[in-house]
């Protein structure tokens, strides 16, 4: 065997990477065994199937991948700061850019949200847990392997350098013979498998389990953005799925689907990436939709604008989804024609869009704004997406995209679409359920702080790349002249970059500092919510409701608070029937993660133990006669007496 | 303080962006492709400041005037299910603009696929342009001469480029002059553009093609037409033949400065798709179906020139090209392997 290949030298910041990566998980290992641990997180973590667990879970790895990810713009920014910087090689430089967009979109974008949709769904539709828990538990797992092992990438074998849409021919193995495009078919399909499972558990979760009297019609908007964006999911992956599988063909087998020879077809790699990578926006965008229809119809006092028009225009923008991928590529010399029909879809888009901005704005009308932290997010994001989605319209126009394509302009479009529609978002939600899960607020002079460092430094950030898209810098260029001209604003933007960094680690800086000294909400509805999450206690116990609720309006527990629709109509409580932890998603997970790894080297023999290994897993689960357990009615008492007293259990 | 502070970032970036605006090759045409292309940019920069404007007046309206504060404590708002009248609005105009930047972009997408209105009498100036690795090949049948790196023409000329790709998805852009297109190496895709102003341009690969993708940028020469065809003399009669050989060791070679040749690659080593008529001899077989006959007019204008001997052509009338590109790509490949 050729030990070389699993190498990656020559650079002090890999050494550096590598050095602290060891240590860090050295120092987990000894943590966990001098604590005393090891069982505590065996039990409590690694084989639970609680929907918030795993929900927590998500939102955790989805912020260390933020700051992996934001190490990576950094160095990026840092590396273009000034003309001809020495601080980062090209094919370095590649492999930064290539892993922070794969980070950024595919392991903290969306599991961030799928995160806060685990913690939040079956609370808002009233349900105990999700329809298929344990196979919660196997989504997640199989997302986590994935990212870990994109991550070791950087140290053992080398990233990918092909760009995120990893285009061929240049990702075949004739143009990028490092191990580096192995882990991006491999790690993408092993979490995008785990994606697909939670699209279909979380429709049939929303489709099945809610409440009664909760017709569709009567979800909260962000039950209903997550249904959508689950359809999306289920719809778009299968595309990438295969996409995968073809390109990991290409890579390892030889076979000749994307090559430049041999029948093979560059651009149908393209085609299958962006039919299921354009959805894939929407996917990270849409839930975002949700969560600032319910923070803005919260901090105004007031129920949502046009909440029937706000659904439709969802289920338009996610089947105009699926008609507008070749936007993409435009240059492609598809004609003026083709390229017309893909203008006018895409430019399309902007209308819903623009109906829910005038939704969200009327929803302020007339109401009683307060400005707390997760509102701030919501209303900083109205200007700054209305800037990314008009700039969308405008790159729509196939004519002009011409000028556009590759360039920072694009850049500067889909960071202002993708920041505040998405980040902003997962941040807004954060803070605002965050007292839901844990039982206190996070400070909100932290907070504020964290804000204002974002939000001006975003724009301070990413601005100027408009104008050096239109000054001819096109996006990926590890370095320019001096002549060109572009150094200073890249500077600029370097500058905001540091901005954003600062913002981040006082966020971080704010959850330390909440969780030490914040006093504990006793209320369990901090805010005065009008949805089911808040009508249960803080911190949630295991069954959520320990009475399910009924539902007769749209925002139930604002007219359980105001208009004297009771809640509850049950008063005594019965046996409640739970899941039992398993830890064979976990171990399913790491057989993957192996399988992912073995087969990244074209170490065949192992990969076949470890696909057989899966198989193995697989039917033991297939086979599990476990049926859960009751909580019997005693312990339900005996835990609501002590959560009424705000004792946490 | 917190009200002004992003509006003091934004005068404070706008400061430091107006000396820049110069500069803004996109906006700066110098040819009828890109002028239709910046000015469909200036029109739905105009028409979205618009949109900007509504969104945002109607923005400070509403937390200026509906914020909580002491005055209206305790006040809970009513419950507003939506009106089907705003919603239509806002529905209807959206759908009416964006009806208008359809037919613009319908419009104006034709008109730069196609030879500009100013140029349809003549027959286009056919180059075929190929990459491969960072690099740039530009054929000229019509005069049986081809040049790595940079690329001249004729000042109020249709050109044609017809591009493709030795390797990776490239894409030619020379941003005062049109916009950019893919070359690809299993088809064929045509470019047209042509300058009204004499001048040099970047022209450049806009799209990620790996290690030296940053430094794949070239010169677009465009001279007057009595400059183009001393040029075109010059070289047919000092510049060396490209041979088959030859051509085989410029692909194999990472970077290069600029080669110039008194021959083209097309004939050994044809273009992909249906388009080999410039295999044979030349370009004496002219692209029929594309009605380009006074192809073969011309190329009886200027016989084929007589092999040369040798002349090291390169050095002459530039005599820097053959040095790397400017920041030394040449440093990179000592990098090679991680």
């Amino acid at each position: 065997m050729d030990l070389d290949k699993f190498k990656v030298h020559g650079e002090p910041l890999i050494y550096g990477a590598m050095i602290s990566i060891a240590l860090a998980t050295i120092g987990i290992l000894v943590g966990l065994t001098y604590f005393k641990k090891w069982g505590y997180l065996w039990r409590e973590w690694l084989t639970t199937v609680d929907h918030k667990k795993i929900g927590i879970m998500y939102i955790l790895a989805a912020l260390l991948m933020l700051f992996r990810g934001g190490v990576d713009a950094m160095m990026m920014r840092l590396q273009t700061a000034a003309p001809e910087m020495k601080f980062l090689d090209a094919q370095h430089y590649n492999e930064v850019f290539t892993t922070h967009g794969l980070i950024m979109i595919l392991f903290m974008a969306m599991p961030f949200i799928i995160g806060l949709m685990n913690v939040i769904i079956p609370l808002q539709i009233g349900a105990r847990d999700v329809a298929f828990p344990r196979l919660n538990a196997v989504s997640f797992w199989l997302f986590f392997m994935g990212a870990m092992l994109l991550n070791i990438s950087f140290v053992i074998g080398g990233s990918p350098d092909a760009g995120w849409s990893a285009y061929f021919p240049l990702a075949s193995l004739e143009f990028s013979p490092t191990v580096g495009n192995n882990y991006y078919s491999l790690a993408l399909q092993i979490s995008g498998i785990g994606t697909l499972i939670t699209g279909v558990n979380f429709i049939v979760t929303i489709l099945k389990m809610r409440a009664p009297g909760m017709t569709l019609m009567k979800m909260p908007m962000f039950t209903w953005s997550v249904l959508i964006t689950n359809v999306i999911i289920v719809f778009a992956f299968p595309v990438l799925t295969v996409a995968l599988a073809m390109m990991m063909f290409d890579r390892l087998f030889g076979s000749q689907f994307f090559t430049m020879a041999n029948g093979g077809m560059d651009m149908l790699w393209a085609n299958l990436f962006w039919v299921w990578g354009h959805p894939e926006v929407y996917i990270v965008i849409l839930p975002a939709f949700g969560i600032y229809s319910e923070i803005i119809a919260t901090f105004s006092k007031k129920n949502l604008y046009g909440y029937t028009s706000m659904v439709f225009s969802m289920l338009i923008i996610s089947l105009l989804s699926f008609l507008v991928w070749a936007h993409h590529f435009y240059t492609m010399g598809q004609g003026a024609m083709v390229n017309s029909f893909f203008s006018i879809t895409t430019m399309a888009i902007a209308v819903p869009t623009g109906v829910k901005i005038f939704n969200w704005l009327f929803t302020l009308r007339k109401g009683r704004i307060t400005f707390t932290t997760p509102m701030l997010y919501t209303l900083a994001f109205i200007p700054i997406f209305t800037i990314g989605g008009v700039t969308g319209v405008m790159l729509a126009m196939a004519s002009a995209d011409y000028q556009y394509h590759n360039t920072m302009f694009l850049v500067a479009h889909f960071h202002y679409v993708l920041i505040p529609g998405a980040v902003f978002a997962v941040i807004a939600g954060f803070h605002y359920w965050f007292p839901k899960v844990f039982g206190f607020r996070l400070n909100e002079r932290l907070g504020k702080h964290a804000f204002w460092w974002i939000i001006i430094s975003f724009n301070v950030t990413f601005f100027p790349l408009f104008f050096l898209g239109l000054m001819g810098m096109t996006r990926r260029m590890y370095t320019y002249s001096e002549e060109s001209g572009f150094g200073p604003l890249n500077m600029l933007s370097f500058v905001g970059a540091v901005g954003l960094a600062i913002g981040f680690v006082i966020l971080v800086y704010n959850i330390y500092w909440s969780t030490r000294y914040m006093p504990r909400d006793t209320t369990n509805d901090p805010w005065d919510g009008r949805t089911l999450e808040w009508a249960t206690h803080s911190p949630i116990p295991l069954y959520n409701f320990a009475i399910v609720p009924k539902v007769e309006t749209r925002d139930a527990l604002w007219s359980a608070k105001h208009e004297n629709i009771p809640l509850y109509t049950d008063t005594k409580y019965t046996k409640i029937h739970m899941p039992s932890n398993t830890g064979k998603p976990f171990i399913l997970g790491v057989v993957f993660f192996f399988l992912g790894f073995f087969l990244v080297f074209s170490m065949w023999i192992p990969a076949i133990v470890s696909g057989i290994g899966i198989l193995v897993v697989l039917a033991f689960m297939s086979f599990d006669k476990d049926q859960g357990y009751y909580i019997p009615v005693e312990e339900i008492a005996a835990t609501e007496k002590k959560l009424m007293r705000g004792e946490t259990v | 303080m917190k009200k002004k502070g992003p509006l003091y970032a934004l005068f404070l970036s706008l400061i430091l962006l107006l000396p820049g605006c110069s500069s803004i090759a996109v906006l700066n045409p110098k040819g009828p492709s890109a002028r239709t292309l910046s000015d469909t940019i200036l029109l739905s920069i105009l028409v979205m400041l618009g949109v900007l404007a509504v969104v945002y007046i109607l923005y400070i309206f509403v937390l200026v005037k509906y914020r909580a504060k002491k005055s209206n404590e305790g006040y809970i708002p009513e419950h507003e299910e939506g009106n089907k009248v705003l919603e239509a609005i806002w529905i209807i105009i959206p759908i009416i603009i964006v009806a208008f930047l359809s037919v613009v972009t319908v419009k104006t997408t034709n008109e730069v696929e196609n030879v500009a209105a100013d140029y349809q009498d003549q027959t286009p100036l056919v180059i075929y342009a190929s990459s491969s690795n960072w690099k740039w090949h530009f054929s000229y049948p019509e005069e049986g001469i081809e040049t790595v790196n940079y690329v001249n023409m004729p000042v109020h000329r249709a050109v044609e480029f017809r591009m493709y790709s030795f390797g990776t998805i490239t894409s030619l852009w020379i941003p005062q002059l049109a916009g950019q297109k893919y070359a690809m190496s299993d088809m064929l895709t045509t470019l047209h553009l042509s300058a009204d102003t004499e001048g040099s341009y970047i022209g450049k690969n806009a799209n990620f093609s790996g290690k030296g993708f940053a430094h794949m940028e070239f010169e677009a020469l465009v001279l007057s037409n009595k400059g183009y065809e001393d040029w075109v003399k010059e070289v047919k009669e000092t510049a060396p033949k490209l041979t088959e050989e030859e051509f085989k060791g410029l692909l194999a070679t990472d970077y290069l400065g600029r080669k110039t040749y008194s021959s083209t690659h097309l004939e050994f080593s044809p273009p992909p798709g249906d388009h080999g008529e410039h295999m044979s001899g030349g370009g004496k077989e002219m692209d029929m179906d594309n009605g380009n006959q006074e192809h073969q007019d011309n190329k009886e204008i200027h016989p084929s020139p007589e092999p040369s001997s040798g002349t090291e052509f390169d050095s002459e009338p530039h005599p820097d090209v053959d040095q790397p590109l400017p920041s030394s790509p040449v440093d990179e490949s000592t990098h090679e392997g991680h």
